[in-house]
């Protein structure tokens, strides 16, 4: 029975060839090669040179690779880089190029409350920000805390984090409260 | 760690998505949103040599109500569903359950019918659709199929779907007047996967629980309610049916913690769905 298609369909890409793959990255048109195989974090680092983004657990646990793919927070290595043909992908590169040339009020206040230790985890938490605080303005605390629990900071640098999103979101902390 | 070798497709048509899937046998795999098969190709627990990606067909993409059920298409996110401003009022006891399904960053590209084809015994979607009397539609190359989510799903990640077959659509009965939901799970972490989840519907005539992480899939059972309230004899009720559920010591908890878990999360869930009733 032959297919009843309204459009071809693409073909089939060979596992053992290395297809053109063409981003937006950060408003900027890129292109590289790919085998269906790699990983969407390990085309921005190694056929891009874009080393922002960090490449942690590989299992999508950990968020470090965390980018947004047509303005949406995912994980870089649970994505390939062929899913990703044509889409505009957004990485922490992107912050402050796109404000400027100088970092975000999110950034500034990372850096105000030092919302980092060793900074690997940063890259993807920011990123995560970028999204959820485009959907969610004024997060509660919790809901913040909730946000931040898609990241692992082995240096458990979460208290600075969630300093700084509440101060850049205009909200007080309690005073003397839990962080 | 990094997939091995694969071919990639993605089709234009769900037709040729099935035309792909028949040809290519057991070594091909559909991918959606890939929040579980990605992890596991990444650690090549799985080798197929033809993925077939369904992330991007329209068809698929169906998240709508319609005589009396909510139905979610194959590419629909979990993120999606989460943002329908309707769903507390359709279908309550997903939206209770979602907010638990890994994290808002998995949630942005897994499906719901992802995780119900990956079949995870601890999965939340799987027990919130067997809980809710859901279904699962099937489809092939020549035809489709509608398995109750209770027949659906066989053990840990095996279900009744044949290698020719995607899950095209779930679909949750809409929660009728005057029942009432509740959702609860123990996890090390919120967002992990549960040691134990409980799903409660209590209507005007019974209460039911639903258990996932226990058994090697979500099982449920009823009770009749007695004078428009919870069994009397609830507590013995839900400690046979802790006892039923089997379970086995894990590198997470103990078989005996989990029993206590089905006792005290059910005891809750179910109290919480008879006082929520609307």
């Amino acid at each position: 029975m032959p297919p009843l298609t309204s459009q071809a369909s693409p073909p089939v890409l060979a596992a053992e060839t290395r297809h053109a793959v063409s981003i937006v990255l950060n408003g900027t048109p890129r292109s590289g090669h790919a085998h269906p195989r790699l990983l969407l974090s390990d085309f921005l680092r190694h056929e891009l040179g874009a080393h922002g983004t960090r490449v942690g657990c590989e299992h999508g646990v950990c968020g470090a690779c965390t980018v947004r793919i047509d303005g949406v927070a995912v994980r870089a290595c649970l994505t390939l880089a062929v899913q990703a043909d044509g889409r505009r992908i957004d990485t922490v590169e992107g912050l402050a190029a796109a404000n400027g040339g100088r970092m975000t009020a999110l950034q500034e206040a990372f850096r105000r409350h030092h919302a980092l230790q060793c900074g690997f985890c940063t890259a993807g938490i920011l990123m995560s920000l970028t999204d959820y605080l485009g959907r969610t303005p004024k997060p509660t605390e919790e809901e913040l805390r909730d946000m931040l629990s898609g990241h692992l900071c082995r240096c458990t640098g979460y208290a600075g984090i969630v300093r700084a999103v509440m101060e850049v979101t205009g909200q007080t902390m309690k005073e003397g409260g839990h962080v | 760690m990094k997939p091995a070798s694969f071919d990639y497709l993605r089709p234009a048509t769900v037709a040729d998505a099935l035309a792909a899937l028949a040809a290519g046998g057991d070594d091909a795999r559909v991918i959606a949103g890939g929040q579980s098969l990605m992890p596991m190709l990444n650690m090549r627990l799985v080798q197929p040599r033809l993925l077939i990606d369904l992330s991007r067909l329209e068809e698929l993409r169906s998240l709508r109500t319609e005589a009396g059920w909510l139905t979610v298409g194959a590419a629909v996110t979990q993120a999606e569903v989460l943002a329908r401003p309707a769903l507390a009022r359709e279908v309550p006891l997903l939206a209770a359950a979602l907010p638990w399904v890994g994290h808002f960053q998995t949630r942005n590209r897994g499906t719901l019918c992802g995780s119900v084809a990956h079949a995870d015994p601890s999965a939340e979607t799987p027990l919130c659709l067997v809980a809710s009397g859901g279904e699962v539609v099937l489809r092939n190359a020549k035809r489709r199929r509608t398995v109750a989510a209770a027949d659906f799903f066989l053990g840990p990640l095996t279900t009744v779907k044949a290698a020719d077959e995607i899950v095209e659509c779930v679909r949750f009965p809409l929660a009728k007047p005057g029942s009432g939901h509740a959702f609860r799970e123990m996890s090390m972490r919120h967002g992990d996967f549960a040691i134990t989840a409980c799903a409660a519907t209590v209507d005007g005539h019974s209460a039911s629980l639903a258990v996932g992480g226990v058994a090697d899939r979500p099982t449920l059972r009823s009770w009749p309610l007695v004078s428009g309230g919870l069994p009397p004899d609830l507590d013995e009720a839900l400690n046979a049916f802790a006892w039923d559920l089997g379970g086995d010591d894990d590198q997470h908890a103990t078989a005996r913690y989990r029993r206590d878990l089905v006792r005290r999360i059910g005891r809750t869930v179910l109290e919480e769905a008879l006082s929520c009733r609307r």
